[in-house]
């Protein structure tokens, strides 16, 4: 072998081990990048940070209990926000039901019982990505479209407006459930199924239990997306000055988002103000939901 | 080095005298790939039979063929007959979970499910219907034949996690036992877990040995003849034409006379440290 002129290690050296290795952490490469990365982060969170103050600042002189408990009115000084909070309510509640328990089921079979093999699921499931991607005024349409295909007069209810953002919160839910399903370890279902256990056994009584934690955060998260839109719903025709509590899935409503759009559009600056602290309310929900949903996965998130 | 088997066990007699288990020219297939080519063995009722090899000679892979576990894995292909009292296993009439209830499988990490002691032991039980007379006898019972009812009995109720991996396997085992099945599959039980907690399994397999029959997969050849009654040496062919490597039986016997006096020289030269 002509490993004589070669030295390949293994000699002692005399050089010392002080100095800069080059790429390494501190060289000028590495600090740049840094720098730009932190650059990224602080324009990202400057956004934010103007976007909560400004509002803060707009609207905390309104921010006081009228703003719960009165009905909107004419006359700013009287208004409140209290039938959109209880509207919004109404209509999250309703997707929660009418989402959950098909996206779940959806995602349970795509991830647990599927042929992934199979050409159709395949298309199903790139599809779902897909639907996940789709303009929220879109599912607005749609709603409208089969409301009205339906024969439903009245598309200004609770439930037309909770099918309109079911469409739009599902493919969410079902992604963020299959993720979860996925998390969980394969040796599972198979200690499971070893025992003899059937695999709809194992799916319903070791999968999807163990799966709980992040189905919820991910349901949350996705249902405090549905609580910002207001496009679909404007495009059902939902009421934008109710002066009663909505009291049932067929009963007229407003949400938050609808009622600020609609104190943004009025010329009085006082609306403006109230628009303000109106969205306060609205991002301190946001804000609340998405710590629950921090919380619950810190809380029951297992490491396998 | 040369290993001597240690349970001595001069009464293994020279052929199972009940089979229970039985390969006839079993092959499996992943895909197009062919794993292990044409294994005839036997497996006798109440021994410890251990398979040992190299990687990749196919040991796991006919451990999961005997209780249909590769079923589960995408383009694996069983072919040749495997067969329980007689009966085979891979008749179109057999529901794979019927045979997994009858043939129990201990994996190479310990897998407790995420819920109490208690459950895991309940688990199989529960979803299998049987109508103990009473579970928490049952859960003592089952705890205490796989050497773990002092360790936890004050804990039941605790998650299984907060166990140690030997007491995890050990639970696992005893997870599988709860079922009565009448044989246990181990793929490498050990290989997860530091000597101590392995003599403790080994332990414990040898009292189960009464009344289970056992398949273990091995890599530590020391295992082997200190458990099994019964060794079988696998080992990788190469396809001259194809490249393909697939597992073959080499050599089935007596622990004793595999470790002693083997027949065949591929056979001796893994047992003694040469390849593998």
């Amino acid at each position: 072998m002509a490993f004589s002129n070669m030295s390949l290690g293994g000699q002692i050296q005399k050089a010392s081990l002080k100095g800069r290795v080059r790429g390494s952490e501190s060289s000028a490469k590495s600090i740049t990048f840094l720098i730009l990365l932190w650059l990224g982060l602080l324009i990202a969170f400057s956004v934010l940070l103007v976007l909560i103050v400004t509002t803060l600042l707009d609207g905390y002189t309104r921010l006081d209990a009228r703003i719960f408990t009165n009905y909107p009115s004419a006359n700013p000084e009287k208004a409140g926000l209290r039938p959109a909070i209880l509207g919004s309510l109404w209509v999250i509640g309703t997707v929660a039901v009418l989402t959950i328990p098909l996206g779940v089921a959806a995602a349970l079979h795509l991830e647990e019982f599927a042929n992934k093999h199979n050409r159709f699921n395949r298309f199903i499931e790139l599809n779902v990505q897909n639907l996940a991607a789709v303009p929220s005024i879109v599912y607005g349409l749609l709603a409208l479209g089969t409301l009205t295909l339906i024969g439903v007069k009245e598309k200004n209810i609770v439930l037309g407006g909770a099918v309109a953002l079911s469409m739009l919160v599902l493919p969410v839910i079902v992604i963020s459930t299959r993720e979860a399903l996925r998390a969980v370890p394969m040796e599972i279902r198979q200690g499971s199924l070893a025992l003899g256990a059937t695999p709809l056994q194992t799916a319903f009584r070791q999968t999807l239990p163990s799966a709980v934690p992040g189905i919820a955060t991910g349901s949350i998260l996705a249902l405090s997306r549905a609580l910002g839109e207001a496009a679909p719903l404007l495009v059902l025709g939902a009421l934008v000055f109710v002066r009663f509590d909505p009291n049932g899935l067929l009963s007229g409503y407003t949400t938050m988002p609808i009622q600020i759009f609609n104190w943004t559009s009025r010329p009085q600056p006082e609306f403006h103000v109230l628009a303000a602290a109106a969205s306060i309310v609205l991002l301190a929900i946001l804000i609340a939901m998405n710590a629950v949903a921090i919380i619950i996965r810190n809380r029951y998130q297992r490491r396998w | 080095m040369t290993i001597h088997a240690m349970n001595s066990n001069l009464s293994v007699p020279e052929q199972p005298a009940q089979r229970i288990l039985e390969c006839e020219k079993v092959n499996v297939f992943y895909g197009d790939y062919r794993a292990v080519t044409d294994v005839n063995m036997a497996f006798g009722q109440n021994e410890i039979t251990a398979l040992i090899g190299p990687s990749g000679c196919g040991k796991s892979t006919l451990l999961r063929s005997l209780n249909r576990m590769n079923d589960l894995i995408d383009g694996a292909r069983t072919e040749g007959l495997v067969t329980l009292h007689g009966e085979n296993l891979y008749d179109k009439e057999v529901d794979p979970i019927a045979v997994r209830r009858r043939i129990g499988m201990v994996f190479q990490k310990p897998n407790p499910f995420p819920k109490s002691i208690y459950d895991n032991i309940a688990y199989g039980p529960r979803v299998l219907g049987m109508k103990p007379s009473s579970m928490d006898d049952l859960v003592e019972e089952t705890l205490t034949r796989a050497a773990l009812w002092d360790e936890v009995k004050d804990k039941l109720k605790q998650s299984a996690f907060g166990l140690s991996g030997g007491q995890q396997q050990r639970l696992c085992i005893a997870r599988t036992i709860a079922v009565q099945p009448e044989i246990i599959l181990m793929d490498e039980p050990c290989s997860a877990l530091d000597p101590i907690a392995t003599s403790r399994i080994e332990d414990l397999m040898r009292e189960l040995r009464e009344d289970y029959t056992i398949v273990i997969v091995t890599h530590n050849m020391q295992q082997a003849a200190r458990v099994a009654d019964r060794t079988a040496f696998f080992t990788a062919l190469q396809d001259e034409t194809t490249g393909n490597r697939t597992g073959v039986l080499v050599e089935y016997d007596k622990t004793t006379k595999i470790f002693e006096d083997p027949s065949d020289q591929r056979t001796e030269d893994y047992i003694s440290g040469r390849f593998g």
